[in-house]
């Protein structure tokens, strides 16, 4: 203390910390596309929230509860404008305000408006894929009728499965068993349920040739599915006596346990015909390589893009993606089947009008800068993005 | 009957999956089914593991060929299944999570069934160099342009790729051998993904559709579909 100076009197105010500043313009406001549990508030950040030289530390959301009572909902970090409140009830009124907090003051600020939730039971967010979907399924029924009237659809040659035939011809003059893999996935994967249709085309013709076919399957659902389509197989091909259910045998769930038994049943028994149907991950060309290694013809066909390079370079026919969805259509020639591959193609042309259009608005934008390409081409590129929030 | 009740299953499943998608209140249903899906499955298994007991031990009995490794089988099921049912060597007893540090079955899991796994997965590397060789050769145009594309691919990932085309001006440093090999994985490759990704798209949502119509009943056992 200087000379001079004065200590100060008992009695004198003590200074107090600076008040802090609340938020303003606090809003609630519907969660627009859900369950009728989600509220938005939103409002402007305390003046003295600023990056670094700031007093805030930070803000608490408060709910008012039926009663009256405020419940904290969530603490949230300095420069937060906003927050969804979830977990709420459908058609139910809530008021909310925000608390604005420091290292020793707090500010609460005014309470929002009674808000009731809202249940919306249509999610417009995704119009664009609604629209698609529409259009392409919409596209598939109208072929379907159309060869159900007896229309003659044109359908382009498939290597793999014009090879079917004579892969069961090569089976049936050796002597040897047919070998048939429906990937590794469950019964729940499209893929193999595409598999488990060409079974049943190649398990008629195995029935009528009178040669073996082996599946070992590493999925059980697969194993009880495989086995029932077999069965019918062999009664349509009028050889019910033939069938066993030791045909269809589960190995293993576990990936490369599968690979080991496959490979061992392929070198011991060593098959005429390999089929390799369904989805395949790193085991693909583990057993493309084993089956190449006996000298049997392998018709492979999978949808996930990143097996298809070993499968090409292993079998002898590879069905790519969609040709392996085509299979059964293709096979049984029934008319309802190949007008739903002729639906698809409206999406192909859907796709290849849009990749042809983007690329040509893109180009002219950046060459003559003209605004109306830019607004074609974003306006195409939100056509196909999904935004579910 | 023993068709038209899965085909129903089928039909109505299928069109409330494709209708929860766009419909919030019905989102979680997707989930569920899912879920449900996993139940069965589950209980499958005892089907499949007693079809798997079944198949080793006639092979065993009746002594049919390689009735040797059906031993290595049963021994390996009945004695996973034991150590995991029982919680053998378990810190905490029966109580404990199967998987518990020390137990019998995370012993022989990682120390048998990971290094087995773990070699079945090298064998990888000797079938990329076999098949790499047969599919290499220029057998035709296409087979050449792929032997050049890998070529350059390949060399492109390597520190001699890299010197190799060092000399190539900055103006033309897209004839630089790495530089051409990105050019080749993110432009002519992605392209061909992409068209073969929306042609595999359009495939399941026509595969889905003839499932859920009831067009295609293949796996349902009834081949007249």
């Amino acid at each position: 203390m200087t000379a001079g100076a004065q200590e100060p009197v008992s009695g004198d105010s003590v200074p107090t910390a600076p008040a802090v500043a609340s938020v303003t313009l606090l809003t609630a406001e519907d969660y627009d596309y859900d369950d009728g549990d989600n509220l938005v508030l939103t409002w402007e950040p305390s003046t003295d929230d600023q990056p670094d030289v700031g007093s805030v530390t930070g803000y608490r959301v408060y709910r008012i509860t039926n009663n009256g009572e405020p419940v904290a909902v969530a603490d949230l970090l300095p420069g937060s404008q906003s927050f969804r409140v979830q977990d709420l009830l459908v058609d139910s009124a809530y008021q909310f305000y925000v608390v604005t907090l420091s290292a020793k003051t707090s500010a609460e600020s005014m309470r929002t408006s009674v808000m009731l939730t809202e249940r919306e039971w249509i999610n417009w967010n995704l119009w664009n894929l609604m629209l698609i979907t529409l259009v392409i399924g919409g596209a598939i029924l109208v072929y379907i009728e159309t060869a159900k009237r007896g229309k003659k659809l044109f359908i382009r040659k498939i290597a793999g499965l014009e090879a079917i035939d004579d892969a069961i011809g090569r089976a049936t003059e050796m002597g040897r068993p047919i070998l048939f893999i429906p990937g590794i996935q469950d019964m729940d994967d499209v893929q193999t349920l595409a598999a488990l249709t060409i079974l049943g085309r190649v398990a008629e013709q195995v029935a009528t040739y009178d040669i073996k076919i082996r599946m070992p399957v590493s999925r059980s659902l697969v194993m009880t599915a495989a086995r029932e389509t077999i069965k019918a197989s062999y009664q349509a091909a009028g050889r019910p006596d033939a069938y066993s259910e030791d045909m269809v045998s589960y190995i293993t769930d576990e990936q490369f346990g599968y690979v080991a038994a496959v490979s061992g049943i392929m070198v011991r028994e060593k098959p005429a015909t390999v089929f390799l149907l369904g989805t395949f991950l790193a085991e693909s060309l583990i057993l493309a390589e084993t089956g190449n290694s006996i000298g049997a013809i392998q018709i492979a066909g999978t949808a996930r893009p990143a097996q298809l390079p070993f499968f090409v370079a292993a079998c002898d026919f590879t069905l790519i993606g969609e040709e392996l969805f085509a299979a059964s259509a293709y096979l049984s020639g029934e008319p309802r089947a190949l007008g739903s591959l002729k639906g698809q193609d409206v999406g192909k042309a859907m796709a290849m009008a849009a990749v042809v259009l983007g690329v040509a608005a893109v180009t002219l934008y950046s060459l003559t800068e003209v605004g109306f390409f830019k607004t074609a081409a974003d306006w195409l590129q939100a056509l196909f993005t999904i935004t579910s929030d | 009957m023993r068709r038209e009740i899965p085909l129903g299953i089928t039909i109505f499943v299928g069109f409330l999956a494709i209708v929860s998608f766009f419909s919030p209140p019905l989102e979680g249903l997707g989930e569920d089914f899912t879920l449900f899906f996993d139940i069965i499955a589950v209980f499958a298994f005892f089907l499949g593991g007693g079809n798997l007991v079944r198949i080793h031990a006639t092979k065993l009995i009746k002594r049919k060929a390689d009735w040797v490794y059906s031993i290595v089988t049963l021994i390996g099921f009945f004695g996973m299944l034991a150590a995991g049912l029982l919680k053998v060597g378990n810190p905490g007893g029966i109580a404990a999570p199967v998987t518990a540090p020390g137990s019998l079955f995370s012993t022989l899991y990682f120390n048998l069934n990971l290094p087995l796994g773990a070699t079945m997965y090298a064998l990888l590397a000797f079938y990329v160099a076999s098949a790499s060789y047969r599919a290499f050769r220029a057998k035709n145009r296409e087979a050449t342009v792929l032997l050049v594309a890998a070529f350059v691919i390949l060399l492109g990932s390597t520190p001699f790729g890299t010197m190799l085309t060092s000399w190539i001006p900055h103006s033309l440093d897209i004839l630089q051998i790495p530089n051409m090999a990105v050019w080749t994985l993110s432009a002519p490759n992605l392209a061909g993904q992409r068209a073969i990704m929306i042609g595999i798209g359009l495939g399941v949502v026509s595969m889905s559709l003839r499932l859920i119509l009831g067009i295609e009943r293949t796996y349902l056992g009834d081949d007249r579909g």
